[in-house]
């Protein structure tokens, strides 16, 4: 039983951990709390629906092309929404992407309705297979073990080898000495977008398969992400991905014990982690300079 | 223009008689409003002024304060809860439990003040909107709340029930009159409490807390105190709106509501009174009149309904309303951060300065 939890735990807990990664990398590089992260993940997932419904291409086209939109997404949500503001706040930032949300949530509702979906993947929920006795694994949670690792060396060869990730590297480290050596600030903040909501839209279909989808079944699972990220310190992508397990953990094993409670022993562990460490686990916590 | 000489000119709570007229000529016309306006629009402005009673609390604690809070659906939903709970369990005559209910959201304030001592931006957004779903599944979960089900509001009564003398409010007018009168105490102590110590030392942490604290003002204090008091004011917001919509449940007090709540803070304008009171009215006027029936809506109406047809669906047109706002709220930071008030700053010197 406890194994059973553990994996469980730890499927759920990367599928946070792969949303997660995509707060992280946005608020790395330009310290935008992105709000919208569900809300992006959730209209590409849409996307995916419409192509398999409407055109019936086969699920790995589909799933190519909607990665492909997704990233234009990003890039466009960056593009037109963010850029123009002059000087922002920090608050005023967080309701841009509030304000993306509310526009991607209101447009899905209005293309697609709000009853509730079935959207399938290959990799089924209910395929399942018992390696150890007592321990039953699905296919679904294999899937999101290969995927997550899969992603998570991508992103480790990104940003180790290519040009495009050291210049990412760098816009995090210092705007301003990467704008000096010849960095363009700007289209690193889209490339991180876009990113970020590629990183989503893959998260997304494996939260869309698990249960239904509508406009709204992205909020819970960004929440809980968003948890995450701070559970891992917002700074760091295998501290996040730690967090996004940790969290996945800690939710099922509460779960099991009180099940009514579940939807919230995310927050209430957040928040008693935060009074501890206010910056995260896994984080350096700077003392601001006045 | 609006040049202050000395400290005991700023702390005037009226700044000129320019002011006061035009504050006593528009109370008076709120006063008299209810005999030319058809009953449907009662029921609205009931609801305007519950959402600007919210606003300027959230005001006190977003624009003034500097914190931010995305959890005020939970303090809405405590004063709503509050209030009920004591009328039918306890006998609480409901001048009484109206308050009293807001002590409590008041409390819970307090309580997520001290996380907010250690916590900024992101950190904080993230512990508020924690507390907001929290308390949205604690009143979800126990049956002594109604659960799921939803409560009903029992009659407002103004007296004291028990002692023999009752005076029960049945109209949505005699309801508007009770809610304009509160609103306007809470709005003026308001504007009081931002001329006081208190004040002063909210706009200093929002300055600068590491600053503010350097000056002697206790950040203990006075951050958990703008946590209570922010959610006093929506404890008390909410005990009315229990009232002006007779029915609620859980999922009345939403995240999208406390999202909402920021919106009319930010649009109206951050750290100025006359904003929260103008973005509450605009935005609560947008989601309850004109964006709900968008499909009859004037000049637009036929227009989104045939695009609707050719490339959306009919039945979801509904969402149009989040549409809009979603592009309020982006277009606002793009284009006018002050918001509304920035706006009437602007009209203000353009006539005070004019012909130049």
């Amino acid at each position: 039983m406890i194994g059973q939890l553990i994996v469980e735990g730890l499927a759920i807990g990367a599928c946070y951990g792969l949303m997660a990664i995509g707060v992280v990398i946005i608020y790395k590089t330009s310290e935008v709390v992105n709000f919208a992260q569900g809300e992006m993940a959730m209209f590409s997932t849409f996307i995916a629906y419409h192509i398999l419904l409407h055109y019936h291409f086969p699920f790995w086209q589909a799933f190519l092309i909607t990665m492909v939109f997704a990233i234009l997404l990003g890039v466009f949500i960056e593009f037109a929404f963010l850029r123009p503001a002059k000087e922002p706040t920090a608050l005023g930032l967080i309701v841009i992407t509030l304000g993306a949300e509310m526009l991607l949530m209101g447009l899905a509702g209005w293309k697609w309705g709000a009853e509730q979906k079935a959207f399938k993947i290959p990799m089924s929920f209910s395929v399942t297979h018992e390696p150890i006795k007592g321990v039953i694994i699905s296919d679904w949670a294999i899937g999101v073990f290969v995927i997550a690792a899969i992603l998570m060396a991508l992103l480790y060869l990104f940003f180790k080898y290519t040009r495009l990730g050291v210049a990412m590297k760098a816009t995090q480290q210092n705007k301003n000495a990467a704008k000096i050596m010849g960095v363009r600030v700007e289209r690193m903040f889209s490339l991180a977008w876009g990113l970020s909501s590629l990183m989503g839209a893959i998260a997304a279909m494996f939260f869309a398969s698990r249960a239904t989808l509508d406009p709204n079944f992205m909020m819970e699972p960004f929440l809980r992400a968003f948890a995450a990220a701070v559970l891992g310190g917002l700074m760091s992508i295998p501290g996040v991905l730690i967090g996004g397990g940790l969290l996945g953990l800690i939710e099922n094993f509460f779960g099991y014990v009180w099940p009514e409670w579940k939807p919230i022993v995310a927050f209430l562990v957040i928040v008693l982690v935060l009074c501890v460490r206010p910056s995260g686990l896994f984080a350096k916590h700077y003392i601001k300079k006045v | 223009m609006d040049m202050k000489r000395d400290y005991y000119e700023d702390i005037e709570l009226i700044g000129s008689g320019v002011v006061l007229f035009w504050s006593a000529a528009f109370l008076i016309f709120l006063f008299t409003l209810p005999f030319y306006t058809p009953s449907y629009y009662i029921y609205l402005l009931n609801i305007i002024l519950v959402h600007v009673i919210l606003a300027v609390g959230l005001n006190i604690l977003v624009g003034y304060t500097g914190q931010i809070s995305l959890g005020h659906a939970g303090f809405f939903a405590i004063g709503a809860y509050g209030t009920v709970f004591l009328m039918t369990h306890f006998q609480v005559p409901f001048i009484f439990a109206l308050p009293l209910a807001a002590f409590i959201a008041a409390f819970f304030g307090f309580i997520l003040g001290l996380p907010a001592l250690r916590l900024e931006g992101p950190y904080l957004a993230i512990a508020t909107l924690g507390f907001g779903l929290a308390i949205m599944h604690v009143i979800g979960t126990w049956d002594i709340f109604g659960g799921r089900m939803g409560l009903h509001a029992p009659p407002l009564d103004l007296g004291i029930p028990k002692m023999g003398f009752g005076w029960v409010l049945e109209s949505d007018v005699s309801m508007y009159y009770l809610i304009l009168v509160i609103a306007t105490i809470m709005i003026v102590s308001a504007i009081n409490l931002m001329k006081t110590r208190i004040g002063r030392a909210f706009v200093a942490i929002r300055d600068s807390d590491i600053a503010a604290e350097v000056m002697g003002v206790n950040l203990t204090i006075y951050k958990t105190l703008a946590f209570a008091i922010s959610a006093f004011y929506a404890g008390i917001a909410g005990g009315l709106f229990a009232f002006v919509c007779g029915f609620f449940d859980p999922f009345t007090f939403n995240m999208i509501l406390s999202i909402v709540f920021l919106v009319m803070v930010v649009v109206g304008g951050l750290g100025s009174i006359l904003g929260a009171i103008m973005g509450a009215t605009l935005i609560t006027y947008l989601q309850y009149d004109l964006l709900k029936n968008v499909s009859e809506a004037p000049y637009v109406g036929d227009f989104l309904v045939a695009v609707s047809k050719k490339w959306f669906t009919v039945i979801g047109l509904e969402n149009f309303g989040s549409i809009a706002l979603g592009l309020i709220m982006i277009g606002i930071i793009i284009f006018e951060p002050l918001g509304m008030y920035g706006v009437w700053i602007r009209i203000k010197k353009y006539w005070m300065t004019w012909p130049f």
